[in-house]
């Protein structure tokens, strides 16, 4: 019906336009268009309900036993059930937050540099443009230039601390970013009526711009860690994986969720090893989504600022 | 005040990760079987007394069920002394040892006393880790290797040594090839083309089997041995990767250890040395390991494997894993937890524990030898 | 936007002429050259973070590329611990690009149509937490997406493919493998579409909001259909930065690992190479990590190393072309926000600069 209608009307050029009220062709189009769209959408669904079913359903049987969050995978082997992941949460945890202790100070000092130094300048420009590199180095390159400098030059051992190395070329970018936006945000007008009060710059950086800008750079910071959190790679080259609890990131192997899943990965045939597989990839984006939620909280909340 | 208000929710929002990081203070799982201290004054334990400390190793992944399997059966006995294993490959366990990196290496061959690339040999410079005192090759683990295929209605098969060398390398390119068809009389073989698997890593399996290949293949297998696969078909990643492929593609066939064979539920192929079909078992491949002769001399117990057996009931594609030590030069607490871990290993006890995770055990000659050479490090 | 932040500040050193205006005692001077240094600092320290990785990957890298007997840009073999060692990066460079430019054609579309529903389309109450959802795909740590892949999703494509290569066969490109039809480039490029969309959504959806309110009352005042307007307005103001958008998802995907590790057969040497996306193939990402735990001679690893270095450069180029675009045609995004903050407060820029 519609095509017939279609056919009596001049063909729309896309550049002018047909104002004589809504054809058939022109109705037609959008419904399609609307369709179309809509179906982009439930298509996009599929992978995300496919993988968390997936996940969500082979792995809550083990996250529901209080063992898996208070104990190690010491003296476990594949064939055995028992044990839990308390080794790679904490291994995991500890890489994250030594991650975040080293990048998050030289994030936000970028961003300060970039908003309330260097704004315009040609340096600023060059440092802008090597964070959108640094944005797009791949965690194998990422883990591979650590290894060239940490193991290859130092001779040092294979450690958790050479994670978070890697982990922070990866976390800087993410969070100087977002925190530079939200410094943006910040009125001139407090500046300056910070100014007039006779407030030396630095601390009216200090005391009013992040400040008022806290929630954002938490935001940042919180999903920036999302992102390095869940990262297999530097794992694979720059730590070995060890069962047993390990505290220390300077020293000896260390276990973290992503390696525990490769491990076991290895002998999916077994059911123990299976559920562990599984349990641990739930408890990975559990982990993940726990920063996400707290990042847009916190977002929510900061919401005074960025007007 | 809403940046009081932020500084709250941010506080939170820390103190609740921390409270996740600290809420459980972690713990070792409790041994499941420790209800009775049954082994403790048990005669069979090599090393009876218990070190404290922690061991790191690393190495051969072909080992690594059976050494998990044997540090949790040791951790029962000593549970003081932590070992870790991290199965990264023969090579890297090498490497690390050579740089005083780990204690112990686990490799699938023993160490090359000759230079390669113009390079220090590989057990020169573990004399030199070991403070000019020789390593030790420690034959520890037999994983016989199993071809592993996917054929729908076929439940026994044969092959022979020159038919696999023909199928991993590509000149037998169907299931009812003569070559296949008569060694299975009987058989139903479809017509479809063979799907090969191999290992795209480097690894100690398709270095043993490309040595099978070699010496049985009677001259059609073309490449040299060599850790890295040159036959044909499709590469997949690790042991895991190679069994999963074939039990996902049907008329598929790859090498894997025969542990990955059987916990994937894939058909085993028999071999037929020359005196009949020979199915894989822990006694096929044991009588396999006791043909095998010593390569080296004096107390180094590198052996050299017969792959062109030809005994009766010897399955002969077997690879052979060894743990490399210092015979002397550690420090003395190393020392300690290195007899101790790898007495219990080398124990009918440690070695009992291995043939319901389908490897083999050491034959009872060799497993002697090797327990004098461990009471020999000092 | 590049040309009025070259010309703005002409006067030599930033910081003079401000210090002056702002008369700031001697204890706000010190306070003021230690915080300005440490922010300096780190500006420096991103910029020489990124020099070092370039040139530690390819200190590393001259020494294996010195010895290297084959050409290491046009040849397919790689054997770096053979003797002479031989690598080169052709076929890595192939399979990297081919299955990174298949996720993109897969995902850009979708991506903005899911960005048009979100924004344009989905009823008010539901766009926020359907974009969450999309977003959570995000959250989804790689190892999963590789694990799933092979294991669940492989599997249902493998008639897609089966039938494809059967119709499309003649073509190098859609050529049938014989024997292997899991583990191709094809299905690869799917899960890395998958692992991009949430990236290339974010970003256009964002873009795509920013369409100023009267274009959009414009084209609906003229008597648009919701279409019209957005083929008339939207997608014409947000095209450099879904260009962009897309840029940045083919980055990721050129550099993803560990999934790729997990799905791709890896050829063996011996036969011809092709270039069908039915085959298996590698990636400079996935060639690493599955040849980790081999690094045992300088020559091995620097080789690896310098494929890490092409895979470093080759993201550079795409990331810098996905800014050169947006800095070109001047983003739909960031053109108000820019116009509002300078006509909003003249005074700011000499208080801020």
């Amino acid at each position: 019906m519609t095509t017939t209608l279609a056919a009596n009307r001049p063909a729309y050029d896309g550049k002018t336009l047909d104002l004589t009220g809504k054809s058939g062709a022109r109705a037609f189009r959008n419904t399609l268009a609307s369709v179309l769209i809509t179906l982009c959408f439930l298509i996009a669904l599929i992978p995300l309900v496919w993988i968390l079913w997936t996940v969500i359903s082979k792995g809550y049987g083990l996250l529901l036993d209080g063992g898996w969050w208070s104990e190690s995978q010491r003296g476990v082997t594949v064939r055995r059930e028992g044990g839990g992941a308390y080794h790679a949460i904490m291994g995991t945890l500890i890489m994250a937050l030594i991650t975040a202790v080293i990048a998050v100070p030289i994030a936000i000092l970028g961003a300060i540099y970039l908003v309330e130094y260097g704004r315009g300048t040609k340096a600023a420009r060059v440092v802008s443009f090597m964070i959108d590199i640094l944005t797009g180095v791949p965690s194998i390159v990422a883990a591979l230039f650590v290894y060239a400098v940490w193991i290859t030059v130092f001779g040092f051992n294979r450690v958790g601390f050479a994670v978070s190395l890697s982990l922070v070329l990866l976390m800087l970018p993410v969070v100087l970013r977002s925190t530079e936006e939200m410094l943006k945000l910040v009125p001139d007008e407090l500046r300056e009526a910070s100014y007039a009060l006779g407030v030396p710059k630095w601390k009216t950086i200090l005391k009013v711009v992040v400040p008022t800008a806290f929630g954002g750079i938490i935001t940042g910071v919180m999903l920036g860690l999302a992102r390095v959190m869940g990262e297999t790679a530097p794992l694979l080259i720059l730590v070995g994986y060890s069962k047993n609890i390990n505290l220390n990131p300077f020293e000896g192997f260390m276990g973290a969720l992503p390696t525990m899943i490769n491990q076991d990965r290895t002998e999916l045939a077994l059911q123990p090893a299976a559920d562990r597989v599984w349990a641990a990839a739930l408890t990975l984006i559990l982990l993940v989504l726990l920063l996400n939620i707290l990042a847009r909280l916190v977002a929510r909340f900061s919401k005074v600022n960025s007007k | 005040m809403s940046v009081n208000r932020l500084l709250r929710v941010g506080t939170v929002a820390v103190a609740s990760l921390g409270v996740l990081a600290l809420s459980a203070c972690g713990s070792d799982p409790e041994p499941t079987g420790s209800s009775s201290p049954s082994g403790s004054d048990s005669a069979s334990t090599g090393g009876a007394e218990c070190p404290e400390g922690t061991l790191n190793a690393e190495g051969s992944s072909a080992q690594k069920n059976a050494i998990e399997e044997v540090i949790a059966k040791y951790n029962e006995k000593c549970a003081d002394v932590t070992v870790n294993y991290n199965p990264t490959g023969s090579g890297a366990g090498i490497k690390q040892f050579n740089a005083s990196q780990v204690d112990f290496a686990g490799s699938d061959s023993a160490l090359k006393t000759e230079a390669k690339d113009g390079g220090e040999a590989e057990a020169a410079a573990a004399a030199k880790r070991c403070q000019n005192n020789p390593a030790v090759n420690l034959p520890m683990v037999i994983g016989p290797v199993a071809l592993a295929y996917n054929l729908d209605g076929v439940d026994k098969l044969v092959l022979d040594g020159p038919t696999a060398a023909k199928i991993f390398q590509g000149t037998v390119k169907t299931w009812n090839a003569p070559e296949i068809a008569k060694l299975n009389p009987g058989v139903n073989l479809p017509s479809a083309p063979i799907a090969v698997f191999f290992r795209s890593d480097e690894s100690g399996t398709t270095e043993n089997f490309t040595k099978y290949l070699e010496a049985a293949g009677g001259g059609a297998w073309k490449g040299e041995p060599a850790k890295k696969w040159s036959g044909t078909g499709a590469g997949k990643e690790k042991s895991a990767g190679v069994a999963e492929g074939v039990k996902s593609t049907k008329n598929s066939i790859t090498y894997v250890e025969w542990s990955y064979a059987v916990d994937n539920k894939l058909g085993v192929a028999q071999i037929d040395t020359g005196a009949g079909p020979v199915p894989l078992t822990a006694e096929s491949a044991g009588k396999a390991l006791a043909a095998a002769k010593p390569a080296g001399t004096g107390s180094d117990l590198a052996l050299k494997l017969d792959y062109a057996t030809k005994a009766a009931g010897a399955y002969p594609i077997i690879l052979v894993t060894y743990e490399i030590a210092c015979t002397k030069g550690l420090p003395a607490e190393k020392t300690a937890l290195v007899k101790s871990f790898l007495s219990y290993f080398a124990s009918t006890e440690g070695q009992g524990s291995l043939t319901e995770l389908n490897y083999a055990p050491l034959p009872e000659e060799i497993r002697t030898k090797v327990d004098a050479a461990i009471q020999a490090i000092s | 936007m590049s040309s009025t932040d070259g010309t703005a500040p002409p006067t030599a050193p930033p910081d003079g002429p401000r210090d002056e205006k702002l008369e700031l005692g001697p204890v706000g001077h010190l306070g003021d050259r230690l915080f300005a240094g440490m922010a300096r600092g780190s500006g420096v320290l991103v910029v020489a973070i990124v020099a070092f990785v370039g040139i530690f990957l390819l200190a590393l890298a001259i020494p294996a590329l010195a010895n290297n007997e084959s050409s290491f840009l046009f040849s397919r073999i790689w054997e770096p611990g053979a003797n002479p060692p031989q690598f080169g990066i052709a076929a890595l460079f192939y399979t990297t690009v081919i299955s990174s430019i298949i996720a993109m054609a897969i995902a850009v579309p979708i991506a903005v149509g899911v960005a048009l529903f979100t924004t344009y389309y989905a009823p008010k109450r539901l766009a926020a937490p359907v974009a969450h959802a999309i977003d959570l795909l995000a959250a989804v740590p790689s190892i999963i997406y590789g694990l799933w892949g092979i294991l669940f999703f492989a599997p249902i494509l493998r008639p897609v493919i089966d039938g494809l290569g059967s119709a499309l066969g003649w073509i190098p490109l859609f050529q049938k493998s014989v024997t292997d039809n899991v583990g191709v480039v094809f299905t690869a490029s799917v899960v890395l579409a998958i692992m991009i969309l949430p990236v290339v959504t974010a970003i256009s959806r964002e873009i795509f909001a920013q369409t100023p309110v009267a274009h959009r009352e414009g084209a609906l005042a003229l008597g648009s259909t919701r279409w019209e307007m957005i083929r008339m307005a939207v997608l014409p103001y947000g095209r450099s930065g879904v260009v962009s958008a897309s840029m940045l998802g083919l980055g990721r995907a050129l550099g993803e690992t560990v999934a790729v590790l997990i799905i791709l057969s890896v050829p063996n040497g011996n036969d011809p190479w092709t270039s069908s996306i039915f085959a298996g193939g590698e990636t400079f990402a996935s060639k690493i990590a599955n040849n980790a735990a081999e690094f045992d001679s300088p020559d091995k690893t620097g080789a690896y190393i310098a494929a890490g270095l092409v895979l470093f450069v080759v993201t550079f180029l795409v990331n810098s072309a996905a800014r050169l675009i947006v800095a070109r045609s001047g983003p739909g995004g960031k053109r108000p926000r820019r116009i509002k903050r300078i006509g909003d407060k003249p005074q700011s820029e000499g208080a801020t600069l």
